[in-house]
């Protein structure tokens, strides 16, 4: 239960995927424009990291680490997260509409979110457990969401702030993040 | 375009971090000191000139839904290179890096570049391209690498600049540094293309 809960603060907070990782920008600054296409993204990432990460995870202990070849884990895993994005958005639009219709614009631009494929490669890094790491893959994206939701919330109110010129956008937008990056330092004492 | 153009157009003007916005993880992350923002920056160009050739050569036998999955494969394949190359080659680097040398494959720069120029373009402008494109991508990370170096940890290459007169700020090296530095540099590229519009 303890180890549960730690993992949990570490991942999610300490170990934040975009302020100590630096996993995922691209999405982060791009698509953080307004809270709902923010929001749809987070749910997105949550939804394929929570099932790349196990999946990974199998396939690299049931068939890279036997057979010694750890090499081709890259070549692996991007090619395993850009089949199941593909599956998951074809399951998706056959199974629930409504989540098809919040999530789908997302699910293509997934495959090349870095944060995916890092999660991944760190979760078998980290000797979890295959339960441990499904929960880590769910953390990290987790705090993915919570990142870019605060973020979101934030650049909506810059839209009506009187901005320098040159700082229109996304300096803007970076110097917003640098000041959620020093609060978020602010975890780092929680957990080792 | 001449090829002088091709060449030059991905330093400055079409600057893949500063001005298309492309590539920012590694930017962020690896900018700890100079060094490290050079060796992400070369082997990222040396895959991106590697993937430029071979995918210009290959894309007229590759049919236009698989196209995708294929530039992956290439790239990945690279990737896999140049990561067991620093592995062996030098194991400091490998450590600094850490994660994101496999990460490359997934550099949005890489990937860019082979959709709208390689595929596009004959052997010889792919791998001028591909240079001024990773010239461009590792000059922005030695500057904003040897800014984040100079002000959070008074060195450059491990020399002391300041000769220990000046305590170093800590906050440039750790993670809230490398967004608001990067934020002023873009911000900076805006104001010199105003003045260059102004002055023309």
């Amino acid at each position: 239960m303890k180890e549960i809960l730690i993992l949990l603060v570490s991942a999610t907070f300490v170990n934040n995927v975009i302020f100590a990782r630096f996993l995922g920008i691209c999405p982060y600054i791009g698509v953080s424009k307004n809270l709902k296409t923010a929001t749809g993204m987070g749910l997105g990432v949550i939804f394929v990291m929570t099932l790349a990460t196990p999946i990974t995870y199998a396939v690299d202990h049931a068939i890279l680490i036997p057979f010694n070849a750890g090499y081709m884990r890259t070549a692996m895993f991007i090619l395993i997260i850009a089949s199941l994005v593909q599956v998951v958005e074809l399951v998706v639009k056959k199974v629930s509409k409504p989540l098809y219709n919040a999530l789908g614009i997302y699910l293509p631009l997934i495959t090349t979110n870095c944060a995916i494929l890092g999660v991944a490669i760190l979760a078998t890094q980290g000797k979890y457990s295959f339960l441990m790491a499904t929960f880590f893959g769910f953390c990290s994206a987790l705090g993915f969401t919570i990142a870019i939701i605060i973020f979101a919330g934030i650049r909506g109110k810059l839209e009506e702030a009187n901005i320098p010129e040159p700082f229109k956008n996304v300096p803007i937008a970076f110097v917003t993040a640098a000041i959620l990056a020093m609060a978020f330092m602010g975890f780092s004492g929680l957990v080792k | 375009m001449s090829a002088l153009d091709e060449f030059s157009k991905g330093i400055i003007k079409e600057n893949p971090v500063l001005r298309v916005l492309l590539g920012f993880c590694p930017t962020l992350a690896v900018t700890t000191t100079a060094i490290n923002g050079i060796g992400m920056g070369v082997a990222t160009a040396f895959v991106l000139l590697c993937s430029n050739i071979v995918i210009s050569i290959i894309s007229k036998a590759i049919p236009d839904k698989v196209r995708i999955p294929c530039y992956i494969v290439v790239i990945a394949t690279f990737v896999t290179i140049v990561d067991l190359l620093i592995k062996a080659f030098s194991p400091e680097l490998n450590k600094a890096l850490g994660i994101f040398i496999p990460l490359i494959v997934v550099n949005c720069i890489i990937l860019g570049r082979a959709e709208a120029f390689a595929s596009k373009n004959n052997i010889f402008y792919s791998i001028l391209d591909a240079l001024g494109m990773g010239a461009g991508f590792t000059l922005a990370l030695f500057i904003l690498a040897s800014i984040r170096e100079i002000l959070g940890n008074g060195t450059i290459f491990g020399m002391s600049v300041f000769g220990g007169s000046i305590p170093p700020v800590l906050v440039f090296i750790m993670p809230p540094g490398a967004f608001l530095t990067l934020g002023l540099m873009i911000a900076g590229v805006v104001v010199i293309e105003k003045k260059m519009e102004a002055g023309r």
